[in-house]
């Protein structure tokens, strides 16, 4: 287990060590800082709500955007090769590559508490939906991450990698808002599958079990897959 | 310590290795010499538990690649062709790093890496990022990474590629310094490399083991075949019909006439023998006149070029 800390680790400081991380952690908070004034002054709604709604937006492209060298990255370079050929487990890399990418945003993420800070001083923020609120977020993140942390394993572009991955999580996202179109069974299945309408559940403030067990199935079906790909190229 | 059976890889349709078999004896430096895309590499990937074979055994140590990979990978030290490494760390960092990622912490060892900087010359760009260094130090990093865990097998794809000649050399004398207490197997294309570090070569071509043998040994069992090159006027014609039915030659390898009416021939000698005599006799039985004779016996080289050639 050590092995996949100090993996984790040493991906964490590498955001750090290129302009990304600082980019990205920057881009956020304007945005969500911006979000959060707009609802405050305009509307004379103090509340995160709004914060939500956007930054589950504006994670459609950051997730992908921070997510897409970790392994991609490791094939253009050959330094795959040498990963691999350590004593540790393909899951462990994943892992450990899946772990430094959630803890930055999960950083950032919470860096949005400040908000929350200035909404308690100002009155009575609603603790309950604030805490459900963040993790829906975070559950989201692993979510968004474990698909673009499997588009990266996929080519060693990263262009590439970023793109698929915010198609696929893209359509996740859009699932719960065109089911109009669809009869009624089918609806219930893009319902499920989709990731706002557990979220919305979770905002609200119950959490489920049923909405946990779909977020977590989801990130482990998709950190499966992406072993899956590192372990196909013992076989081509 | 590494045994090799029956190892076949196909990539898809295409046939990587085929049927390969050898042993590799505990404290031995082994070469890998063939031309590119001969299969080395992929060899090499397979005993690293990088790939996986189509159809055969690898054992280490009497641990299997397939059913034991961690122990055969605890016991190896890798480096991969052209040194893949992360350009945006420092060296020290990378190879703590490295060492880390073999589950061995704590700071006792932080005297191997010590030692290992030491020995691969890397006291100078300790806090360098690796993407600034270059090529020959690059791939001393990548050498000292291999050795970090202190491996009894030393796996080198290629370690002197993209370097200048004294680089080259410094290399070549880590690596025969290295040979003394470990394992190592050695890939390359370059023959003075694999003559000048290898006390044992196996020369591999399209996939299959085509030599085996130490250096001395391959040049015997090829000793005698020589060339003798030769150049003569005066009755050309029947002195070139003639001249492949002398005893101990064995073929004409070209010949060509110059613009002063002069033929140049070379011609291949079969094993332990020394036709010089008899060429000079039929010049003087057919008239002509020989103006220059030499002899010069098979290098490692021409055994190299003659099994791995797709020509002559």
């Amino acid at each position: 287990m050590h092995q996949v800390l100090t993996l984790a680790k040493k991906e964490f400081r590498s955001y750090f060590d290129s302009p990304i991380a600082y980019v990205v952690i920057t881009l956020f908070l304007l945005i969500a800082g911006w979000q959060f004034s707009t609802s405050l002054f305009l509307n004379n709604t103090p509340d995160l709500r709004n914060i939500f709604g956007i930054v589950r937006f504006i994670l459609l492209f950051f997730v992908p955007a921070l997510s897409m060298r970790l392994i991609s990255e490791e094939k253009r370079l050959g330094t795959i090769e040498l990963l691999m050929t350590l004593p540790i487990k393909d899951w462990q890399l994943v892992l450990g590559k899946f772990l430094s990418a959630y803890m930055l945003i999960i950083v950032t993420i919470f860096l949005t508490l400040i908000h929350y800070i200035t909404i308690s001083i100002l009155g009575e923020p609603d603790f309950g939906a604030t805490f459900a609120g963040y993790l829906g977020l975070v559950l989201i993140v692993g979510v968004y991450l474990s698909i673009g942390i499997f588009t990266s394993s996929l080519s060693q572009n990263q262009i590439v990698a970023f793109i698929l991955s915010f198609g696929i999580v893209f359509v996740f996202f859009m699932l719960d808002k065109i089911i109009f179109f669809f009869p009624g069974f089918l609806a219930n299945i893009l319902e499920y599958l989709s990731i706002d309408y557990h979220f919305n559940n979770i905002a609200r403030g119950v959490i489920d079990s049923r909405d946990l067990i779909y977020y977590l199935s989801v990130i482990i079906f998709f950190l499966f897959l992406t072993v899956q790909t590192l372990e196909s190229r013992k076989w081509k | 310590m590494i045994s090799v059976r029956n190892l076949t890889k196909y990539y898809g349709m295409t046939l990587a290795i085929d049927n390969v078999s050898f042993e590799v004896e505990k404290g031995t430096v082994t070469g890998f010499l063939g031309p590119n895309g001969a299969g080395k590499t992929t060899t090499v990937r397979i005993i690293t538990c990088y790939l996986t074979p189509t159809s055969g055994t690898v054992m280490v140590e009497n641990h299997d690649v397939l059913t034991d990979s961690f122990e055969v990978r605890k016991k190896i030290g890798y480096l991969p062709e052209n040194a893949p490494l992360y350009l945006d760390m420092n060296v020290v960092d990378y190879l703590k790093f490295m060492q880390n990622m073999r589950g061995i912490m704590g700071t006792s060892n932080g005297n191997r890496i010590k030692l290992v900087i030491e020995r691969c010359g890397l006291g100078d760009v300790l806090h360098k990022n690796i993407g600034e260094l270059s090529k020959g130090y690059r791939q001393r990093v990548g050498l000292a990474q291999a050795l970090v865990h202190d491996p009894e097998i030393l796996i080198l794809d290629e370690p002197t590629v993209g370097l200048d000649p004294n680089q080259i050399i410094e290399i070549r004398n880590l690596i025969r310094e290295l040979g003394k207490d470990k394992t190592i197997i050695l890939c390359s294309h370059i023959l003075p490399e694999v003559e000048a570090t290898c006390k044992r070569v196996l020369i591999i071509n399209e996939g299959k083991i085509v030599a085996d043998g130490t250096p001395a040994e391959l040049q015997s069992s090829f000793e005698g075949r020589g060339r003798i090159t030769l150049q003569a006027k005066n009755n050309l014609d029947s002195f070139l019909s003639k001249i492949p039915n002398l005893p101990g030659v064995d073929r004409v390898i070209q010949s060509h006439r110059t613009a002063e009416n002069l033929l140049n021939i070379e011609v291949e000698t079969a094993k332990g023998s020394d036709p010089r005599e008899h060429i000079f006799n039929l010049c003087k039985d057919n008239g002509s006149v020989l103006l220059e004779l030499k002899r010069e016996e098979t290098s490692l080289e021409d055994i190299f070029r003659k099994l791995t050639g797709k020509e002559e």
